[in-house]
């Protein structure tokens, strides 16, 4: 079947040496379900979904516990039963060591499930299957957790060329993918065959490595069993040159069909779209067993005595996970995903997520720290290997000097942050920093920008609308007192000094007046929640009001004086 | 020698006309000034400028009648941007104005809230809801945080809550240059 | 503890100058078979002074020390400097070379990495201007006596008996002086057999850095680009020229093999600091080169013109650098513009 694939490359790309022999020896283990599972409800692309559960309630396994919010947002469920014992801000499994609300379960052991219904997705509509997908919780399992919904829509021609199904898994030591392509080869082609039926595809390319034989193996057979039911050889698979980052899904599509998919744009609209064959599988289990994502498969690698692929519950600290794999003593730090996009975390007992493919453990052997940076010496390295065609050097001199407009220029926002250039540079540059550094900051004054513009207008409508009450209200008023001001208009002007006009001596005559009403009206004005006190409360109340006084004189020589 | 002299001028004098030619064909119909200037303003129409709102302080500095430093929540950055657009020179921020303060918006404690709308009159860009005798709250991804609304208050129940980073708005921190041991003996 | 990538490359700047440096043996051994053992002498001078003032320029801009020193960039531009001056220059000329390529043209415009030009050629580009007698006497070929040739750099200059012009400078001298009679085959005699192609040994020593130049392609240290592109430019204008009138322009192979030609192509040219980045960039790059050293030496006042063609091509190389970026992943179709 591969033979008869065209096979296009990509430009640069590099070749790390892989690891990844260590964790595909044994097979998939089911981790056991820790003492207590902490799920963060921000596990995806897009909004954080809102709380479904307080504390003190019993949930089941699978029972949402966080919906869905705005339009692109997915939910997320309790991965097994038991009693929710709180809902607060816990340390997230991201570099930046900040929390996010959680909801912590102490699990019951007895792993009751809900009620399981398979969907029937053939008697749904489209709109109605991404729904349900979106309320399974079904993200990207590649490691961009991109909800799975928002991509089943075949766009604007309403079917697509074709569907590849990702297996490349390009990063050393991650073997998730593979294990899981040789075991549940069977499961992941169901879900695609869902995922093809639903965008309406004409053929499906899955690409992996030709570095994994058994997994290709393994996707062969069960592609032939597909086609021979269906009769049509629209399943494909087909293995790709080992070259990291072939498993970056726009690198894939273009090795796969040739098409490259400019940043910023839907592929579906260039007639293919990709899929993680994680997701595949996901999605077979929420449509045919009806099962949402709770779980998945994480391979715990690096620094370990046994490295091997789990099935783990989402919520599982990394600490439990990693204990199961005799970690070596030497162990200075546990990274999310591979060596080269991997992210730093905070501690080890941050938990398992959606987007947790590799808990990898590092050592200063291991990944020894990088040498002195040297400066750039344009030599071109990074340009020669980048996947995303880019200058490297050009983005990272803009970054690095701050000049973010010139970095958007050469394109930073192409860069998918492989590391393939930093990987190179002889000068030891940690290149992508300053991407991620430069992104961050333009992502900011972004933000801050549509912020401001906002206020002005808001500001100026403001402005506007007193401008429109004043005159009105001037009208009113004039209208009112016409007669009465001339009459004192005039006996001013016969009484006082004619340099005072008429209308400034009306107008303080008005002032005077306000001011004397305010006077009034503030001593008889309480605040309603200070009458009918108790002499407690009021005693409480005066005291709180000298505190009060206190800290306004305080506070005076800092505050400017407006009047 | 007269030769080379009259060369030059020719040549001066070719250049300098279609220089000036170039400025009056393609001269950037930009922004008026002002608004180049209110575009860098943050917005918040906090008034600690000394004008009431960030449009005139913006017009006093195009009209020269405003120094660059006077706005605290533009902060140092602020300033940078001004001197560069309007090619002065850097001040730090002045005093007397204020001091550069961590974002933040303003909480209106709802149990004490009396509802009197003295906060919402304040409010320069209508971010408090609320009715007569209503508790009031403020929509907090409106409130530029220029704490006008604090001193009308006649129960005191508003305070200013700085925003705390989240793993939304967390932002990559500028890469540390990584010294090599030898250069901490000089450093 | 730092980011993602945690897995590098084991390569360092170092390495890379080293492989240049590496490269460069095979041609210094042939150069030392023809014309004597002088330029070991000017290489050591050389690398010495390099390394004296690259210490005290880091040391007064307050960098590291070690760790610029060991780049091994310094080495470079001196070995640079000492094959393409002279093997019997007076100590002083290279050393006061030397000084000028790291102090100003590298160190004032802010080290390694930064500068606009390329260091050897500045320093090469001065030394002719300010001493061109000096620049252009080279030891016969043959006479590799040792004791004549250092005491020619260290000491009393008896020159006669060891010097004689260039090839090239000869060449130019004999054709292009206002009421020259010579013809090429009058000036190189008639027997282009191999061995006076590009002057009796000259063509040898290109040889040797074009061995060189294939280990640094193989080595990918640097592309084809730059070297094609030189060489392929040098050879189609000389031999249109040759093909036009034999009698006053000579032809490609004598270009390409003498001087400057081989070393500029694979060596000097390709700097990567000063030059350009891009592919198409670089072609370009190179062959304007090319093309300013041919016109030079064919109609200027100096005996090789490499340098001034680099430094020139270095000034213009950012902007040809900004009209050739190549299109990104993805937006193949359109064509790269300035961005
Ligand atoms: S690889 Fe490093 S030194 Fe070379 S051009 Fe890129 S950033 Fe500069
Ligand atoms: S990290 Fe970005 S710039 Fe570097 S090689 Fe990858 S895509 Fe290119
Ligand atoms: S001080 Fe306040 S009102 Fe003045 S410019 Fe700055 S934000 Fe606007």
């Amino acid at each position: 079947m591969s033979a008869l694939q065209r096979l296009f490359g990509f430009h640069g790309g590099v070749k790390p040496a892989y690891h990844k022999e260590a964790s595909t020896t044994a097979p998939i283990a089911v981790a056991p379900t820790p003492t207590r599972l902490v799920i963060p409800l921000h596990q995806s692309i897009g909004g954080p979904p809102r709380p479904l559960v307080k504390p003190g309630e019993r949930v089941l396994k699978g029972q949402r516990i966080g919906s869905a919010d705005g339009n692109v947002s997915s939910a997320v469920h309790a991965s097994t039963s038991g009693t929710v014992v709180a809902v607060e801000m816990c340390l997230m499994p991201h570099t930046s060591g900040l929390s996010a609300l959680c909801v912590v379960i102490e699990p019951d052991g007895r792993d009751e499930w809900i009620a399981l219904q398979a969907f029937d997705y053939r008697a749904a509509t489209p709109t109605q299957t991404r729904d349900y997908l979106r309320d399974a919780g079904v993200v990207g399992l590649g490691g961009a957790v991109f909800p799975t919904y928002l991509k089943l829509n075949a766009g604007k021609q309403g079917k697509l060329e074709t569907l590849v199904l990702n297996g490349a898994e390009c990063e050393p030591f991650i073997t998730c993918d593979d294990v899981l392509m040789r075991e549940r080869a069977d499961a992941i082609l169901r879900g695609a065959v869902i995922m093809r039926e639903m965008l309406a595809a004409g053929q499906v390319l899955v690409g992996i490595e030709d570095n994994k034989p058994e997994a290709v193996a393994a996707m062969e057979a069960a592609a032939r069993a597909v086609n021979a039911a269906s009769g049509d050889d629209a399943i494909r698979v087909v293995a790709v040159p080992t070259r990291y980052p072939a498993g970056g899904a726009k690198q894939l599509i273009r090795v796969l069909t040739g098409i490259e998919v400019p940043h910023g744009e839907r592929s579906t609209d260039y007639g293919v779209q990709c899929f993680n064959v994680g997701t595949a599988y996901a999605i077979h289990e929420a449509i045919e067993l009806g099962q949402p994502l709770i779980s998945r498969i994480v391979t715990v690698a690096g620094n370990v005595g046994h490295a091997r692929n789990y099935q783990v519950l989402f919520g599982t600290p990394m600490k439990d996970l990693i204990a199961l794999c005799a970690p070596l003593p030497d162990s200075d730090r546990v990274i999310m995903g591979g060596p080269m996009m991997g992210f730093l975390m905070p501690a080890d007992q941050v938990p398992v997520v959606k987007a947790t493919n590799c808990v990898l453990v590092g050592s200063k052997k291991l990944f020894p720290p990088p040498p002195p940076e040297m400066p750039c010496i344009r030599c071109g390295e990074c340009a020669k290997v980048c996947p995303a065609d880019l200058q490297p050097f050009e983005m990272y001199w803009f970054s690095r000097a701050r000049i973010f407009g010139k970095a958007q220029e050469y394109n930073l926002f192409d860069c998918i942050e492989c590391g393939c250039c930093a990987y190179v540079c002889p000068s030891r540059i940690p290149l992508v920093d300053y991407y991620r550094f430069a992104k961050s900051e333009i992502w900011t004054r972004e933000v801050e920008k549509e912020a401001a513009d906002e206020a002005r207008e808001r500001y100026e409508f403001r402005l506007l609308r007193e401008e429109r009450e004043k005159q009105e209200k001037a009208a009113k008023l004039a209208a009112k007192t016409a007669a009465g001001r001339e009459k004192a208009a005039a006996a001013v002007a016969e009484a006082q000094k004619p340099a005072v006009t008429p209308e400034e001596d009306a107008k303080k005559a008005l002032i005077a007046a306000a001011l004397e009403r305010v006077k009034t009206q503030k001593e008889l004005v309480h605040p309603e929640n200070t009458v009918d006190l108790t002499p407690e409360q009021q005693a409480e109340v005066a005291a709180i009001e000298a505190r009060r006084a206190e800290i306004r004189e305080m506070a005076k020589p800092h505050l400017r004086q407006d009047d | 020698m007269l030769e080379a002299l009259l060369v030059m001028a020719l040549g001066a004098i070719v250049l300098g006309a279609a220089l000036g030619y170039a400025a009056v064909r393609f001269r950037v119909e930009g922004d008026p000034l002002v608004e180049k200037i209110d575009a860098i303003l943050p917005q918040t129409q906090c008034g600690q400028c000394g004008f009431p709102g960030c449009k005139p302080y913006a017009q006093a500095i195009a009209k020269g009648e405003a120094e660059i430093n006077q706005c605290p929540p533009g902060g140092e950055e602020g300033i940078h941007k001004l001197a560069d657009l309007l090619g002065r020179e850097f001040k730090p921020l002045s005093a007397e104005h204020g001091i550069e303060k961590p974002k933040s918006v303003a909480l209106i404690n709802e149990q004490t809230c009396i509802g009197c709308t003295l906060c919402i009159q304040a409010c320069p860009v209508d971010a408090i809801v609320g009715a007569a005798k209503q508790m009031h709250t403020v929509v907090a991804s409106q409130c530029t945080g220029c704490e006008l609304c604090l001193p009308p208050c006649p129960v005191d129940c508003i305070t200013m809550e700085p925003l705390a980073e989240s793993v939304e708005t967390w932002k990559w921190k500028y890469p540390v240059v990584r010294l090599h041991p030898v250069q901490k003996e000089t450093a | 503890m730092n980011n993602s990538p945690y897995f590098l490359q084991p390569a360092s700047v170092q390495s890379v100058m080293l492989r240049v440096l590496l490269a460069l043996l095979p041609g210094i051994a042939i150069y030392v078979w023809f014309f004597g053992a002088a330029v070991l002498v000017q290489i050591a001078l050389a690398s010495v002074t390099a390394l004296a003032a690259e210490a005290a320029m880091l040391k007064a801009r307050g960098k590291p020390l070690l760790m610029f020193l060991g780049d091994g960039s310094a080495l470079v531009t001196a070995w640079l400097i000492a094959l393409t001056f002279p093997p019997i220059a007076p100590w002083w000329l290279t050393v006061i070379g030397v000084l000028t390529a790291i102090v100003i043209a590298k160190h004032l415009y802010g080290g390694l990495g930064q500068n606009p030009f390329n260091p050897a050629m500045v320093a090469f580009a001065l030394m002719i201007v300010a001493y061109p007698s000096l620049m252009s006497q080279w030891p016969a070929v043959g006479f590799t006596d040792f004791l004549p040739q250092w005491n020619a750099i260290f000491g009393t200059r008896q020159l006669d008996a060891i010097t004689m012009a260039t090839p090239l400078d000869a060449l130019r001298t004999a054709l292009h002086t206002a009421d020259a009679r010579a013809t090429v085959a009058g000036v190189l005699g008639n027997d282009a057999t191999f061995g006076n192609i590009g002057g009796k040994g000259w063509e040898w020593v290109a040889a040797g850095y074009f061995l060189g130049g294939i280990y640094l392609l193989q080595q990918r240290i640097i592309t084809w680009h730059m070297p094609a592109a030189f060489l392929a430019t040098l050879f189609l204008i000389s031999g249109g020229f040759a093909l036009y009138d034999p009698t006053r322009f000579v032809g490609p192979s004598f270009h390409l093999f003498t001087g400057g030609a081989m070393l500029g192509a694979f060596f000097i040219v390709t700097d990567p600091v000063s030059g350009c980045t891009t592919p198409r960039g670089k072609l370009i790059f190179a062959a304007g080169i090319a093309l300013l050293t041919w016109v030079i030496r064919t109609f200027g006042a100096y005996p090789d013109g490499i340098a001034f063609a680099v430094l020139l091509m270095n000034i213009a190389a950012p902007l040809i650098d900004m009209y050739t970026q190549p299109p990104v992943f993805g937006h193949k179709n359109k064509r790269g513009g300035p961005p």
